[in-house]
């Protein structure tokens, strides 16, 4: 701590310190752990609070489990199935933004000329200077039943009658996917940048074709950035609200949409805080996974 | 099996900048042959246009006769060793080494039995399971060298692999690849800017100048009997002294240098002639610090002049004294370390001089810059 001052000097180590403070305390720690409490105790009236009745309990955990006493369903098949659901689409965003992403970083970093460059980075970054929810309409006036590819598949005779995007979820995987593409893109970009472009000549001098090249050694260089990009991807787009709410098809429901019920329009903000705390640990849990089963190291995600 | 080498009138331009000019030469099959030059002459390039990396604005790169335009650097019987190794950082040793052999399909046990086979050619046994971070400088060196053997090349190319290694690992790797070489029989290609690494090991030596192949020939000949400017004055030290011509006999040429006469061999061009030199042209006579000598003692010294000693450097083996001619010209003067220099002191002017035979007429040219 006195080498961090010395380092810094006084002024910038206070500012830091305080920042960094009332950041982790006020801004994320006391609101979460606000909520985790108030996931465990019943929803009550202002008037009750803190009375008898306000004890701990789990009775908003079991009802993502098992439903509310009066459903004959064993178990909360609706709440579940969209829980599934939700983080099953966002396995198959981030995978299908991985798959996306990586040529195009790979050839901003290693194979476009500096001019080149700066345009594209350019060109990925100008768009998200508009908001998020103008954003997702624009993908559904795009994908709409009387929209623009629609309109341009039928005009070129590709089409014999309009395909309802929206219904098919097309709409809203291109929505989640596009998205959080800089999330994904400049993680792979940092990390493929300072791959050593000696490494790819050596490999094909070596005799080795393009895939495997990539398969053998770019893509372990760049473990960490795809880890990285990954998991950002993955917990933006399980959490995502506003995508989902323009794009989803009317039987597709996304899990923060219920999260949102809870607290807003039901008014009970205990069982929105435990329908929270559950994307929140699974979420992480899942990330945690991945990362054991492709050996990452957590350190080396935030590098 | 190694293969020759032909560079047929071999021109590489990056737009308007040729980073190599109409470069014509023949390496032997079997031979070890040096590209030497300053940085940013072209011999990287060149080795660049050998490998398949790029291919040449104009003329062909032959290798064992065969015209290699179109060919990729993987399909071409080469291996390249880079400047900065490009091991693979996250494979194992034996994997780096296996790696081209993965490449085809080679089972995992034949790769394995290969690695060690390559890992004992280059002093490397039992290294094979270890990271290519655990190892020191050298050792990466063979590391590399064994992978680029892998895939039997008939041709290996080398870019400045040592120049990162400190002066002790760097000469005892000069004897190592040398003696690899002569191993393994194929033909090496090395490029460097130290003369030492090309003089050492090269059976013969190309001097690269500004994209253009000044001289190639032995390290012997390059050395003795530099056919321009450049070469003589990169190649080793070298005191030049510009003049004209005043008198042409036989192949000695008398020279005046501001006054003084001097004498000395005229020097022959890349094909072996004599440089065609006659009275008034613009010429430069060269003379080794070697090959000065003090003329007071000597029998009947030739090639006289005298110079103030400025300073003088203890060089090991060597003792190498400065001085500045009447002329205000500067002069290296070396001795054998043995040599008394007691009674020569910084300040005092001496006579020194030089025989005929050991000094070079060449037309006037740019020098090596130092």
């Amino acid at each position: 701590m006195g080498g961090f001052f010395k380092k810094n000097g006084s002024i910038i180590s206070t500012f830091f310190l305080i920042a960094i403070t009332f950041w982790l305390i006020f801004l994320i720690l006391i609101p979460q752990l606000y909520m985790l409490d108030l996931s465990f105790r019943p929803n009550l009236p202002p008037l009750l609070r803190g009375g008898p009745d306000d004890v701990y309990t789990l009775t908003h955990y079991k009802h993502f489990v098992f439903g509310s006493e009066t459903s004959k369903d064993a178990y909360n098949y609706v709440d579940i199935g969209v829980f599934v659901d939700t983080i099953g689409t966002a396995i198959l965003v981030t995978i299908i933004n991985l798959c996306f992403c990586y040529p195009i970083a790979f050839y901003i970093a290693k194979l476009a000329t500096p001019n080149a460059t700066r345009l594209l980075i350019l060109a990925l970054i100008i768009p998200f200077w508009i908001n998020e929810l103008l954003r997702s309409f624009a993908i559904r006036i795009l994908f709409a039943g009387e929209g623009v590819i629609n309109n341009l598949l039928l005009e070129m005779g590709l089409l014999d009658a309009a395909v309802n995007f929206i219904a098919l979820d097309v709409a809203l995987y291109t929505g989640l996917t596009y998205a959080y593409i800089l999330l994904m893109i400049f993680p792979l970009y940092n990390a493929l940048e300072t791959l050593d472009t000696n490494q790819l000549e050596a490999a094909k001098d070596l005799g080795s074709s393009t895939i495997r090249t990539h398969w053998r050694i770019v893509i372990p260089h760049a473990k960490a950035g795809i880890a990285s990009g990954s998991t950002m991807v993955f917990m933006l787009t399980a959490g995502a609200l506003a995508t989902p709410v323009v794009l989803s098809s009317p039987n597709t429901f996304w899990f923060t949409q219920l999260i949102y019920q809870w607290f807003n329009m039901n008014d009970n903000w205990s069982r929105g805080s435990a329908y929270s705390i559950i994307l929140l640990v699974v979420s992480v849990a899942f990330v945690l996974l991945m990362m054991r089963i492709f050996r990452v190291a957590i350190g080396e995600v935030v590098r | 099996m190694s293969a020759d080498v032909e560079l047929q009138g071999v021109s590489i331009a990056f737009g308007d900048f040729y980073a190599a000019k109409n470069v014509n030469v023949k390496i032997e099959a079997g031979e070890f042959f040096s590209f030497l030059g300053p940085s940013g002459c072209g011999k990287t390039t060149l080795l660049r246009a050998v490998s398949g990396f790029l291919e040449p604005s104009e003329g062909k790169v032959l290798i064992g006769g065969q015209n290699m335009s179109g060919i990729g650097p993987n399909k071409r019987p080469t291996s390249l060793i880079f400047q900065n190794l490009a091991l693979f950082p996250l494979m194992s040793v034996a994997d780096n080494i296996a790696f081209s052999l993965e490449v085809r399909g080679v089972s995992k046990q034949a790769r394995r039995k290969r690695a060690d086979e390559l890992l004992d050619l280059v002093a490397l046994n039992g290294q094979g399971d270890k990271k290519v971070h655990e190892l020191s400088g050298g050792q990466k060196q063979r590391v590399a060298i064994a992978r680029a053997l892998a895939v039997e090349p008939e041709v290996l190319l080398l870019d400045e692999p040592l120049s990162a290694l400190d002066l002790k690992l760097r000469q005892k790797m000069r004897t190592e690849l040398r003696a690899i070489q002569q191993r393994v029989g194929i033909t090496f290609i090395y490029i460097t800017h130290d003369q030492g690494e090309a003089l050492t090991m090269s059976d013969r030596v190309g001097v690269m100048n500004d994209g253009q192949l000044e001289q190639v020939g032995s390290c012997y000949e390059v050395y003795q009997a530099p056919s321009t400017p450049f070469v003589a004055t990169f190649v080793g030290e070298n005191n030049a002294f510009s003049g004209k011509v005043e008198k042409v006999s036989k192949s000695i040429a008398k020279v005046n240098v501001e006054g003084t006469s001097f004498s000395g061999s005229v020097g022959r061009t890349t094909l072996g002639d004599p440089h065609p030199v006659g009275v008034g042209d613009d010429v430069i006579i060269f003379v080794r610090p070697e090959s000065l000598s003090l003329a007071k003692g000597a029998k009947a010294p030739k090639n006289n002049f005298s110079a103030d000693i400025e300073t003088i450097e203890f060089e090991g083996n060597l003792k190498n004294i400065y001085l500045k001619s009447n002329k205000n010209k500067s002069i290296r003067f070396s001795v054998p370390s043995v040599f008394d220099t007691s009674d020569l002191t910084p300040g005092s002017t001496i006579e020194l001089s030089f025989a005929t035979e050991s000094a070079i007429v060449l037309p006037s040219g740019p020098l090596a810059l130092d």
